[in-house]
């Protein structure tokens, strides 16, 4: 076993030291570079380890590969957001595109996307996934180490796709960016997650399924399949970046779409239930509101969300019915969200009080709240006359802000408060107050965004499509730029709240860890609650 | 015929009536008799406070799994 991988090893190592000499383009050689030094370092660390005894596992749940989720969560949550906020900064001062490839709003803004949705929320997502199930089927992850392989091969396609942005490697396609190479290796990583998933669901210790499970197996399923359709395309040459799309034309932009908004419907919805219907209950010390309800809102969610794609091609060579179909189905997904949002938020019932004293579960029922003011307003936005106003504007920016700020971002901190004391084995976090500070600093921030993206969104919708009386347009482009600056200084502004909010977590995350201000504690007693 | 024409063919008609009888039936698999004790067992599995119940034993347990 070890000499096949070791062999495996040494032929990636000495492939990529090729490729990285042969590679046509710049991004091209720095990835194989890249890819040259892990497989080296793996390969040496291999080789030291041959003959060595196999270390027997510790018992009990494996835990470590979820503190490793979670630190890694933090750290991209912060990059992501520093991205952000300055290239919001960019769209008012454009000073700051610094007269640099490589910093251009273009490259930077893939940057932000892939780190706040991918990394961010992947990382988040992957953690508490492994924590769940292993608590609701009362085994440890499947596998062995293979959880490890799936935490450090989804770290790796996070530097090769974002240092790819940065080099200007992209294949165009909206947040799908990543070049074949890169796609190659995540669908390697995201079959060896579902391994993992999977295994440990079949050799589960508890009769039933938790609703949870089937929200992430469903997330894990589903974004495997839509991350192979739509990067279906043949490379140029295996030394070089460049690919060609196997669709053109609108079903290329069909199935991008099909892929991008099932992108947030598996992707920051699905996995986002699974975590909500596990802490959420774990948090207000009281089972879901309905069993039942979760069931329905899962079946109807999965069935619903794969139709809405065409939504985003109104008014396009997409054919007629095909938008109607999107725009009817987005109008339907209303219902299945509601559903979740009130089965969450009812969970509280009878224990309301709970929102007086605890700041993490306040971040959960805002979550929840942004969760159910998102899913009202997309279907709205997906009606083809309010598409003719919003579409291209900067209302579907703020829109997409108040849910992944809201909704992703909310329950993640959520999820983030309520892991760390438990997986570093202390009694509780290091300050209440500081859990508060980030919750009205996050939330305060939001309200900024969404505001400010709503007024400017509409403001040059109106603009563009106002005409005189002989019938000729009244603004220019540049009319609509120039005015939208002072909002686009709001939305920064909130920016800025929304990350220093995310700063104090952190600060406050690790004094938790390392156990600051904490009076002698005997950790022999303070093994996690389960 | 050309595929899109047969693929639109079956999803007009027995790929819609599957799919909406499969929803149909999901849905009403949950008010079966009996269905309540199991939802009201499943509902409180966050909450069975329990160890690891794994004799997990390493490397040759997976072994083991993968054969």
């Amino acid at each position: 076993m070890d000499i096949l991988k070791l062999t495996i090893l040494a032929f990636i190592t000495v492939f990529a030291a090729m490729a990285t000499n042969l590679g046509h383009d710049w991004p091209y050689s720095v990835h194989a570079f890249i890819i040259m030094l892990c497989a080296a370092y793996v390969f040496i660390r291999t080789l030291r380890q041959v003959g060595e005894p196999i270390p027997t596992l510790a018992a009990g749940y494996q835990d470590d590969v979820v503190r490793a989720g979670v630190i890694a969560t933090a750290f991209w949550g912060i990059v992501g957001f520093l991205v952000g906020v300055y290239i919001a900064f960019q769209l008012a001062f454009p000073a700051l595109n610094l007269d640099l490839s490589y910093t251009t709003f273009g490259r930077l803004r893939p940057l932000h996307t892939s780190a706040v949705i991918f990394a961010f929320c992947g990382n988040a997502l992957i953690a508490t996934s492994f924590y769940i199930v292993q608590r609701t089927s009362a085994v440890r992850l499947w596998g062995g180490n293979l959880c490890w392989f799936v935490f450090w091969g989804y770290q790796l396609f996070i530097v090769l796709a974002a240092t790819g942005y940065l080099l200007g490697a992209t294949q165009s396609k909206e947040y799908a960016e990543p070049e074949w190479y890169v796609d190659i290796w995540l669908t390697i990583v995201w079959v060896a997650y579902l391994l993992v998933f999977m295994g440990t669901i079949i050799r589960r210790k508890e009769p039933h399924i938790y609703v949870a499970n089937w929200f992430f197996l469903a997330f894990i399923v589903t974004v495997a399949m839509l991350h192979i359709v739509n990067n279906l395309s043949m490379p140029v040459s295996i030394f070089g970046s460049k690919s060609v799309q196997l669709f053109s034309g609108v079903q290329d932009a069909l199935t991008q779409w099909w892929y991008g908004h099932n992108a947030v419907g598996f992707f920051l919805t699905a996995g986002f239930l699974g975590m909500m219907y596990y802490f959420v209950p774990k948090q207000a010390n009281k089972p879901v509101f309905s069993y039942k309800l979760s069931i329905i809102h899962f079946w109807s969610l999965i069935f619903l969300y794969i139709w809405a794609g065409p939504h985003h091609l109104h008014y396009t060579a997409l054919p007629d019915w095909a938008q109607t179909l999107g725009m009817v189905f987005s109008i339907m997904l209303w219902m299945p969200s509601w559903g979740g949002m009130i089965n969450g938020l009812m969970t509280l019932n009878g224990a309301w009080d709970k929102l007086r004293t605890d700041p993490v579960l306040k971040m959960m029922v805002i979550s929840l709240a942004f969760y159910g003011m998102s899913t009202f307003e997309g279907p709205v936005m997906s009606i083809k006359v309010v598409n003719s106003l919003s579409h291209y504007t900067d209302w579907t920016i703020g829109h997409v802000h108040s849910g992944a700020l809201g909704w992703n971002g909310m329950i993640t901190f959520a999820a983030l408060y309520y892991l760390t004391p438990r997986l570093w084995g202390r009694a509780k976090l290091y300050s209440i107050s500081m859990v508060n500070w980030h919750f009205w600093l996050a939330t305060i921030g939001i309200i900024f965004y969404a505001a400010s993206m709503w007024v400017t969104g509409i403001m040059e919708g109106l603009m563009w499509r106002e005409v005189d009386a002989q019938g000729f347009l009244v603004n220019s482009f540049a009319d609509t730029v120039s005015a939208k600056f002072p909002m686009y200084v709001v939305r920064g502004l909130g920016g800025i709240l929304y990350l220093a909010g995310a700063v104090i977590m952190c600060v406050n995350l690790w004094l938790t860890a390392t156990g600051a201000g904490e009076r002698k504690y005997n950790t022999a007693d303070a093994v996690p609650a389960e | 015929m050309d595929t899109y024409s047969i693929f639109r063919e079956f999803a007009d008609s027995w790929g819609l009536l599957g799919m909406f009888l499969f929803f149909i039936g999901a849905v009403l698999m949950l008010f079966r008799p009996g269905a309540k004790a199991l939802h009201k067992d499943a509902a409180n599995i966050p909450f069975n406070e329990k160890p690891c119940r794994d004799d997990f034993t390493g490397s040759a347990q997976i072994a083991e799994d993968i054969k």
